[in-house]
């Protein structure tokens, strides 16, 4: 189908979504992603059972957690397709990437620059 | 186990928000189990309090360490050789571990990052009910292996009360009547002649109302 999607996705693939866990979202932000988005299987079609159900569970928990510090926790999203459904993939990928120019980048990456601008400047 | 509950993150921030060096410290036991303060929380709250707080314009150095136990000596003595490094410990450990930490290391502020809730058992992952109030007298042989004074709210010795309906406690209809269980035990054992025994009145001064209690086994003390 030769789709394209805005090149600045980074792409993780992991063998199941069940695999992804909070952490792993939260440090993405802590090293500079602007957003982070879970794509799993359809609901009820994960090969390990639940692990898709599990991965949107811990995708609200980071929502909630980002929220909480201010980094704001529509920054994560959880979708879901099915392998075939390339036009889909993209369409999330659009999705997301337009969420996240409205939302601006992450405000951690300007805060590390100011950190070392201040630290550099007290040198 | 220690059953145990994340404190609010805002609530954390303001504990810790004075200090630079702050040392994160898990246990790996109960609170781990009950998903509050194991290596996994640790990592997880280190994450999101580095981010806040640069996010506010300070850079933070915050470590995280997860102890095997945070109430034993030995595990505690793990990190003598770097707590002066720091300004603050914020533990994930319950009460219990905090309190050691704060009876060991004297001069170090030392902040809980979680809220002890009880001694309870997982019924399911993300369940976790009371099972035990740590009594010191345990009645458990004479009540069908259930505990009415952590699981009845009038911790009545000779129960049901009059509130029991359709099994449930009327505090609430979530709630089993712990006396029902007891009964029902009884039944599936046959042995409904027990409930027939009245149980004397409990000797409570092993319970908190004798003040802050001990175990001494001196046939193990070296
Ligand atoms: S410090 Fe608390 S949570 Fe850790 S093992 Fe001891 S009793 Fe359990
Ligand atoms: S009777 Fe006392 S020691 Fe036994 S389970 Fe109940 S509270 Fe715990």
């Amino acid at each position: 189908m030769r789709l394209s999607y805005p090149t600045s996705i980074k792409i993780i693939r992991v063998p199941c979504t069940g695999k992804v866990d909070v952490i792993h979202i939260l440090r993405s932000f802590e090293k500079g992603a602007d957003g982070v988005y879970v794509v799993g299987c359809m609901e009820g079609d994960c090969h390990f059972n639940k692990g898709n159900f599990r991965a949107r569970k811990r995708v609200a928990q980071a929502q909630k957690m980002l929220d909480d510090i201010g980094i704001g926790g529509e920054r994560v999203k959880m979708y879901n397709l099915s392998s075939s459904e390339a036009p889909l993939f993209v369409k999330f990928a659009k999705e997301m990437f337009d969420k996240i120019v409205e939302l601006g980048p992450n405000p951690i990456k300007s805060a590390k620059k100011k950190n070392i601008n201040r630290q550099t400047e007290a040198a | 186990m220690i059953v145990a509950e994340k404190k609010p993150m805002e609530e954390v921030i303001k504990e810790i928000k004075d200090y630079k060096n702050i040392l994160l410290l898990g246990c790996n036991e109960c609170v781990t189990v009950c998903e509050a303060g194991g290596k996994k929380e640790v990592g997880i709250l280190a994450s999101a309090l580095r981010m806040y707080f640069l996010n506010q314009g300070e850079e933070k150095r915050i470590d995280e360490v997860t102890l095997e136990r945070q109430c034993d000596h030995e595990y505690l003595e793990e990190i003598r050789d770097r707590i002066d490094t720091y300004d603050a410990v914020l533990s994930l450990a319950c009460g219990v571990g905090v309190q050691f930490m704060a009876d060991k290391y004297v001069s170090i502020p030392v902040y809980p990052g979680v809220n002890t809730c009880f001694l309870g058992a997982t019924e399911k992952r993300g369940l976790w009910t009371e099972r035990c109030q740590a009594c010191g007298q345990c009645i458990l042989a004479s009540t069908a292996g259930i505990c009415p004074i952590s699981r009845c709210a009038k911790r009545i010795l000779n129960g049901p009360c009059g509130g029991s309906t359709n099994g449930k406690c009327e505090i609430s209809k979530e709630l089993d009547c712990a006396w029902q269980l007891i009964i029902n035990r009884l039944k599936a054992m046959s042995r409904m002649d027990d409930y027939e025994i009245l149980l004397d009145i409990k000797d409570w001064s092993s319970d908190r109302a004798g003040g802050p209690r001990k175990v001494v086994r001196e046939d193990v003390q070296e």
